[in-house]
């Protein structure tokens, strides 16, 4: 009996502790570096302040309720009272949490707008689109305007609005900067947009938190914001001396892989828009064969890339480490128009 | 088709290996052992064709217990693997399985058995029934169940496991991203299983509304009745969209439609939004009867009649209604419009509304009685302050804006275990040591319990709570690794930890239950807690017609004013009449063999050979309908001498067991 006090107790002062702590210590949630992700925040801190304050008082409630109507030895002869409920207080208890609702979601809603646009004070700068598509295991950066590609990494100028249009050239992804704003996700064949801004210079990590198969714990890349001069250096350095990529190479580039940073002189936007609903797929479906466990049929769609200009062949089929594939199952392939063979 | 018998198994994994022997050494010794003792006629007659409403819930909760130990070994393997940075204990494929597995199964195959199966021993009881509305039906739903659990558990010795999450998202999961069988074991197993499910639904549906007895109006159920009335309600209303989803998702992994691919004009969203149509409702499937339980057992530990019923009543309809309404919120980073994300950000805070007025009904319950700290009670207690946690989280997570940081995280993670474990869970366990008894004549050992209670609950917090605070720190969910420098290390290890005395606390549940089934007083009366509703009106175990007599009511807690007011009589030898009761049937048990076998020859994508296993389905219903087996009666005799025996004693010369 007072062991259940006793734990409410050390429970109700660890979450106020862990909380507590969680507001100073580093999480990078609570360390925004730039308005929108700082304008989060703001609502964040809103709501675990107003849901504190509810813990407290539930808690304290059920601790002093359980605590104070315990059965003792001195009061086994007591009998409680019939009692069916007040409608007063079953008022006050339904009015209380729809105030507290209402208080949560006016500036939810407004938030849920704000972060929408170019954040406040920023409008009157151009911003900076940035294309990213998400492949199996890698994040496409092209910059339309300045003709250059990443993969893995994405250099932004600082206190400029960047504007990303994101969509996925297979599985879905999710694009999530957190110190600098709220995650989207990338999708095939359509187009998602995110806005942000960074205050300074600065390092900040980028991942998907959308599962998408084996290589998904892998996939992180950096953003890097810099001063308007250093980035305007790093753009001129990439046209002059980054490689130009060929389609050859960047369909390579789509297969389930993990590379490291790459950069290029030119765009795929040339070849393909994935966010265009009648765009080619550029699927590998014997490459994400598990290797163990019964194959099952593969069915690949004549949308596919690989039958541009009638050509069959997959060129990469043979060398690809990943790829489990023999040509002995694939009596199993009847249902489908399995390439390859 | 040339089967390939070195792919047939999944071979190459030691783990999984050592699991494919110790499988076949558990069956082959099950099956010596029942052969041995000679249990299979008792096995067979007594069990496997029973109608019982009684036995059959029995057998769901066996088999939730069963499930319970395959999903928290899963769950142990995914905290052993990320206890330290870079662990190589299991490989990506590995854990991918394995979390998808472990969400799968405790949803499906370990909430939902163990509720269905407490639902079905409860609720003819509490309403003085003899038996639900379609007893065979309500068979072959177990079987099907037990039919989709065992299609779900062999794939990972036989095809391999499902890989893609349990949910299941496009395009991931389709053959494009997920080719080999393990996804379609998915797609048939929670496909049979949901059928049952959904067969379940009707038929509680129409327990409850038509099987009341004598004076018992709607307003006059027991919390748990009306929980589990309404759940069958979002069941019968949710589960055909599951129905649906899966056939679709059934068609493009095997026939190579294009529903939710994203080639050929498939759209992957489409399926996200069907399969949360179905899968939030579904949290409230499992919570709602859960909520039930709580609130009667509460009721009896406190000794007070429920506060504020009427909006209690009112509250769990509004939940239900709402639990249709929210669904995006499960994909609000898709890039939905702000009006979009604003509309299901409102609907789901609103679900704190009568979810609050919940929790401070149960406080004042208490208030002003005397609380017993039973086993049973100290779960019902220990859920408020944690499903509080888990309640404030997720409204933090309904703010649209705000879940663009937290979504697909471990806060996430954390937020639902902080939900589903106090709120499904506990309840669970406080009505396996509430209505034990009940079932089997003798209780559960309190002391045990209790080291039970404290194990689980404190290893539950230590394992969830750094949960929140790693995914506000950027850690997300799936993730088979971690590199050092993130700095999750410590806080996943304190996880692990919290995990492995979460595992001791369940492992406490399993000795109780040998220990008590070996040691337990057996002479406890029928009403050992002095409790409020009809359950407890009768004899303890209960006798296989329930009641001689169909009990009448006039209040609610029918049970608690007839003990006060004396009403409790015995029962005369002319009063009594003879009882009609179902046959036992092998059709049910048929019926889940017939499924589980032509769905297993479907996961392997032998399409004609599943056509033609599915023909004996049809055989089962055929004969089904020439069956005109119309029962039998319990003679006279054997009523009155079975209710003299229980009633003699019944609340005299017994201990007091509540301590």
């Amino acid at each position: 009996m007072k062991k259940s006090k006793l734990f409410l107790v050390s429970l109700t002062s660890i979450m106020a502790v862990l909380l507590l702590s969680g507001c100073e210590n580093n999480m990078v949630v609570f360390n925004p570096e730039g308005p929108i992700a700082r304008q989060i925040l703001e609502l964040i801190n809103f709501s675990i302040a107003l849901m504190l304050l509810v813990t407290v008082v539930v808690f304290g409630l059920f601790g002093f309720i359980v605590w104070k109507y315990r059965e003792r030895k001195d009061n086994m002869d007591y009998e409680p009272p019939e009692e069916h409920g007040s409608t007063v207080l079953e008022i006050i208890w339904t009015v209380i949490p729809i105030i507290i609702i209402v208080a949560l979601t006016i500036p939810t809603v407004k938030t849920i707008y704000a972060i929408d646009e170019i954040p406040k004070g920023y409008e009157n700068k151009e911003p900076l689109v940035i294309n990213v598509t998400s492949a199996d295991w890698k994040w496409i950066f092209s910059y339309p305007e300045q003709g250059v590609e990443t993969v893995n990494y994405v250099n932004i100028p600082e206190d400029r609005p960047i504007d990303f249009r994101l969509t996925s050239a297979g599985t879905m992804q999710s694009f999530w900067i957190p110190a600098l704003a709220g995650q989207k996700y990338t999708m095939a064949k359509a187009e998602t947009q995110l806005y942000l801004v960074a205050d300074n210079p600065g390092s900040y990590v980028g991942k998907n938190t959308n599962f998408n198969g084996q290589g998904y714990a892998g996939m992180e890349f950096e953003v890097l914001s810099q001063t308007q001069k250093d980035f305007d250096q790093w753009i001129k350095d990439v046209k002059e001396t980054a490689p130009k990529m060929t389609l050859e190479e960047y369909e390579k580039m789509l297969e389930p892989s993990h590379l490291g940073r790459k950069t290029f002189s030119n765009t795929h936007l040339d070849w393909v828009d994935h966010s265009d609903p009648h765009s080619k797929n550029y699927t590998n479906p014997e490459m994400y064969d598990r290797g163990h466990g019964w194959p099952g049929k593969i069915f690949e769609d004549k949308d596919n890339y690989k039958y541009k200009d009638g050509n069959n062949e997959n060129s990469n089929h043979e060398n690809n480490e990943n790829m489990n594939h023999k040509e002995s199952e694939t009596e199993d392939s009847h249902g489908g128009d399995h390439s390859g063979h | 088709m040339g089967i390939k018998w070195d792919e047939f198994f999944v071979t190459g994994d030691p783990l999984i290996f050592a699991s494919q022997i110790g499988i076949a050494l558990t069956l082959v010794g099950a099956l010596a052992g029942l052969t041995y003792f000679k249990k299979w006629n008792y096995l067979w007659s007594e069990w496997f064709t029973t109608v019982d409403h009684k036995k059959i819930g029995i057998m769901y909760i066996l088999l939730g217990v069963v499930m319970f130990l395959r999903g928290g070994i899963d769950g142990l393997m995914m905290k052993g693997q990320t206890a330290v940075p870079e662990n190589d204990f299991l490989n990506a494929q590995h854990y991918n399985e394995v979390f998808t597995t472990h969400g799968v199964i405790m949803i499906l195959f370990v909430a939902m058995p163990l509720l269905i199966g407490l639902m079905n021993f409860v609720i003819p009881l509490q309403i003085g029934a003899r038996d639900v509305a379609f007893p065979q039906l309500n068979a072959l739903s177990f079987w099907l169940t037990v039919s989709g659990a065992a299609l779900f558990n062999i794939s990972f010795i036989i095809g391999g496991s499902p890989d893609a999450g349990w949910t299941s998202y496009f395009p991931l999961a389709g053959k494009e991203f997920s080719p080999g069988i393990g996804n379609n074991f998915y797609a048939v197993a929670l496909q049979i299983a949901g059928a049952g499910t959904l067969m379940t639904g009707i038929n509680f549906v129409v327990t409850v509304l038509k099987m009341r007895t004598k004076g018992m109006t709607l307003m006059k159920m027991p919390m748990f009745t009306w929980t589990s009335f309404i759940t069958s309600i979002i069941i019968v209303a949710s589960f055909p969209i599951f129905t649906v989803a899966l056939a679709l998702m059934t068609f493009d992994r095997t026939f190579g439609t294009h529903f939710f691919t994203i080639s050929g004009g498939g759209m992957d969203m489409l399926w996200a939004n069907l399969f949360w149509l179905w899968g939030h409702p579904e949290v409230y499937i499992v919570v709602l009867p859960a909520f039930g339980m709580l609130s009667d057992i509460i009721s009896t530990f406190a000794r007070k009649t429920l506060y504020g019923y009427k909006s209690m009543v009112i509250s769990i309809v509004m939940i239900s209604v709402l639990s249709m309404l929210v669904w995006v919120h499960h994909f609000f980073t898709m890039g939905n419009s702000a009006g979009v994300n604003s509309f299901f950000s409102i609907t789901t805070m609103a679900i704190a509304i009568p979810t609050g007025v919940k929790v401070f009904n149960w406080l004042f319950t208490m208030r002003k009685g005397r609380i017993k700290f039973t086993t049973a009670m100290l779960w019902a207690l220990a859920f408020v302050p944690n499903f509080v946690i888990g309640g404030v989280t997720g409204v933090m997570l309904a703010m649209a804006a705000a879940d663009y940081q937290y979504h697909n995280t471990l806060f996430l993670v954390a937020h639902f275990h902080y939900v589903l474990i106090p709120g499904v869970v506990f309840p669970i366990f406080a009505g396996l040591y509430f209505w034990w008894p009940k079932m089997f004549g003798y209780m559960l050992n309190e002391k045990i319990g209790k080291w039970h209670f404290w194990l689980f609950v404190v290893g539950f917090n230590v394992t969830f709570m750094p949960m929140f605070f790693l995914g506000l720190d950027g850690a997300v969910r799936r993730a088979y690794t971690y590199s050092a420098e993130t700095g999750f290390g410590p806080l996943m290890m304190i996880s692990a930890v919290g995990s492995v005395i979460l595992a001791a606390g369940f492992a406490a549940l399993v000795y109780n239950i040998y220990w008590s089934a070996r040691n337990a007083e057996r002479n406890i009366g029928n009403d050992p807690w002095d409790a409020r509703t009809l359950e407890w009106a009768t004899a303890t175990p209960v006798q296989h017609y329930n009641f001689a007599s169909l009990p009448e009511v006039t209040k609610l807690d029918a049970f608690w004013h007839m003990k006060k007011n004396n009403e409790l009589r015995p029962l005369a030898e002319d009063e009594i009449e003879e009882i009609h009761l179902p046959s036992n049937t092998w059709i049910p048990i048929y019926m889940g063999v017939v499924f589980g076998i032509s769905g297993f020859l479907l996961v392997f994508e032998w399409t004609i050979a599943a056509g033609v296993a599915a023909l004996g389905i049809l055989a089962g219903l055929a004969f089904r309908s020439f069956d005109y087996d119309e029962g039998f009666h319990v003679h006279k005799d054997e009523i009155f001498e079975t209710e003299s025996k229980w009633r003699k004693g019944a609340n005299k010369g017994v201990k007091n067991h509540v301590s």
